[in-house]
């Protein structure tokens, strides 16, 4: 364990998490939340995607069916991750570290037409 | 009386499609002996190609009327007589003539598409009508591909028109898509979605992919530029982006979760837009010919009521470890005609749930004969649970839906609520105080649309211990609302 800010008690960083097609109905109807978050995981690395994926389940998600979400620690298959406009795929995935004013949003694919 | 009506109104209906129908094959039968007339005249015409195309010794490519009619998008810079012609050799397959087929086809056969391929092996609903453009209320019954194309020849009697009535299968695809340069993807189901992208890139050509559910759409451009499976400077491909396939439970289809028309046929429009630009690329003044800009493959969000309307994000490039487009693809074209690439089973597909026993359930002829309605009894209260009928009827349909129509004395607990809260909680905030009070046992009945969430909440409310340990009949309404209707009021709305 290294000397970092723990859990809560530590500086915090503003983000913006949106959830659209369709998650947001997982997420008590809001699409768009801001979030405070520590900057540093338990271990005291910077705080990454890995980390918020937990968080949101346990902290924003209203609906109880966690599956809907997460599937095996991992977004469940057909969400796409965006992180600042891009797909998380392009930024590291669940290991970008969070920065302040960052705009995270999950995106359910429509299959509808 | 009102059956009278209306069977007079389908049998008009009937007639109106069969006069329609009849216009059609003379319209078809005048321009045969028009076009063999033709050939009788002047036998050294060799005229290859099916639509009208001027004769050889014209000095213009297009005919006069071609000139007037595609004008205003020819003088646009991005498109010029060169890109005109492109869209006139054109063929372009929309899968799907539903809420994204049509408009998407509208436009591309307003634009002049040389040849225009739809595949649907659907009919047309009534509740197809308020987004499918191309549908007249006299088609209803009508493949949906006839009266899309119908309503096509009207407004652009150039294109050649092709009808495949039929859903897309494995085995067709490949021998169907072989016949285009440019496929549509306007299907509603995560199966048929990635069919047709696999098929769509080991034949090699772009695809136009979108879809739509309640306030939003998507749209994508995938294997464009359209290469060979291993050959990374081709687009990604629907597997790149979405490797595995959404739970088939999660995935919400127009008829349950709704859909706005404008909503849909935005992203039709703008998969005819797209496809207008794959087509015409490089042709006119504003354009860089040759070598264009490589750039980074989009995935369009569009969202009704959010702000801003439109959201563009970047999106990965081909996948390297790709089924279909890497050098390690493991799905052929004979893998999809044998079989072994199975759809349903990668999707797999979603069952209705039976979660409860036969005695937990109660058909709608059933409650309506043990609870006759009210008009019978005195009134009761009707906004909250009644207990002066000896039982409380729980409706877990959303709000919206409660509001268009609802049983007398039903109570609207949204299924969403239900299962917002944890099972373990004592007594969650949703549990109204009568049904919680310990002296009533009155039995409680759950209704949904059709019977399928009734059954989750009638369990987690046996879970939460609302049974008093079997003392308590909690069951639902067999096959909801819609049995209600089938069963016990005709009139009943069907929504």
């Amino acid at each position: 364990m290294s000397d970092g800010a723990k859990g809560a008690g530590g500086p915090s960083i503003p983000i913006t998490v949106e959830f659209t097609g369709g998650l947001e109905l997982l997420f008590g109807n809001e699409r768009k939340h801001k979030v405070s978050i520590s900057a540093c995981m338990d271990d005291g690395s910077p705080t990454n995607l890995a980390y918020l994926l937990p968080y949101l389940v346990d902290n924003l998600m209203q609906d109880q069916r966690k599956e809907m979400f997460i599937m095996e620690d991992n977004v469940r298959p057909g969400i796409l991750v965006l992180i600042n406009d891009a797909d998380w795929e392009l930024e590291g995935e669940e290991k970008y570290e969070l920065q302040p004013g960052d705009n995270i949003v999950f995106v359910s694919t429509l299959h509808g037409g | 009386m009102s059956d009278l009506e209306e069977t007079c109104a389908s049998l008009r209906a009937q007639i109106a499609a069969t006069e329609t129908q009849l216009a059609g094959l003379k319209r078809e039968l005048a321009r045969a002996q028009e076009a063999a007339v033709a050939k009788s005249n002047n036998a050294k015409v060799s005229d290859s190609n099916e639509h009208a195309q001027p004769t050889p010794e014209s000095r213009w490519p297009l005919l006069q009327e071609e000139y007037k009619r595609y004008g205003r998008q020819m003088i646009v810079s991005q498109v010029g007589l060169e890109g005109q012609l492109k869209l006139r050799a054109a063929k372009v397959l929309l899968v799907g003539a539903g809420g994204l087929g049509c408009p998407a086809a509208q436009y591309l056969a307003g634009a002049g598409v040389g040849t225009l391929g739809l595949i649907d092996g659907d009919t047309v609903e009534v509740s197809n009508l308020h987004r499918q453009v191309l549908h007249r209320s006299r088609n209803v019954g009508k493949y949906k591909v006839d009266s899309a194309i119908e309503t096509l020849r009207e407004l652009n009697p150039h294109p050649t028109y092709i009808a495949h009535r039929t859903h897309l299968t494995p085995g067709e695809a490949p021998t169907i898509f072989a016949q285009y340069d440019l496929i549509l993807d306007c299907t509603d189901n995560p199966a048929t979605r990635y069919l047709i992208s696999d098929t769509a890139v080991l034949l090699g050509k772009p695809l136009v992919s979108a879809s739509a559910l309640r306030t939003e759409g998507q749209l994508m451009v995938l294997n464009n530029p359209p290469r060979p499976p291993g050959d990374k400077e081709g687009g990604p491909c629907y597997r790149c982006v979405f490797p595995k396939p959404p739970p088939a439970d999660s995935v919400v289809s127009c008829a349950d979760g709704g859909i706005l028309g404008p909503v849909v046929g935005t992203m039709g429009v703008l998969q005819a837009l797209e496809a207008i630009k794959i087509i015409t690329a490089g042709s006119g003044q504003g354009h860089d010919t040759g070598a264009t800009v490589r750039e980074s493959p989009l995935l369009h969000i569009f969202s009704a009521y959010s702000n801003p309307l439109f959201r563009t994000i970047r999106i990965r490039s081909r996948r390297t470890n790709c089924s279909v487009c890497s050098a390690d693809a493991t799905v052929t074209l004979d893998t999809i005609t044998s079989g072994s690439t199975d759809y349903v089973f990668f999707c797999g597909s979603a069952h209705p749930p039976s979660l409860l026993a036969p005695d937990e359930r109660i058909s709608a002829r059933e409650y309506h004969d043990k609870y006759p309605p009210s008009v019978l009894r005195p009134q009761g209260p009707s906004n909250q649970a009644s207990t002066s009928r000896g039982h409380t009827i729980i409706d877990v349909r959303d709000k919206v839906q409660f509001g268009i129509c609802s049983l007398e004395e039903s109570i609207n607990i949204p299924i969403s609520n239900i299962l917002a809260s944890p099972s373990m909680e004592e007594t969650p905030s949703w549990v109204p105080a009568e049904l919680a009070a310990s002296e009533y046992n009155d039995p409680i009945y759950v209704v949904c649309r059709l019977g399928n969430d009734s059954q989750l909440a009638v369990q987690r409310m046996k879970d939460l211990g609302l049974d008093r340990h079997g003392q308590r009949y909690i069951g639902d309404i067999r096959g909801g609302l819609r049995a209600w209707r089938e069963q016990v009021d005709h009139e009943w709305p069907e929504y």
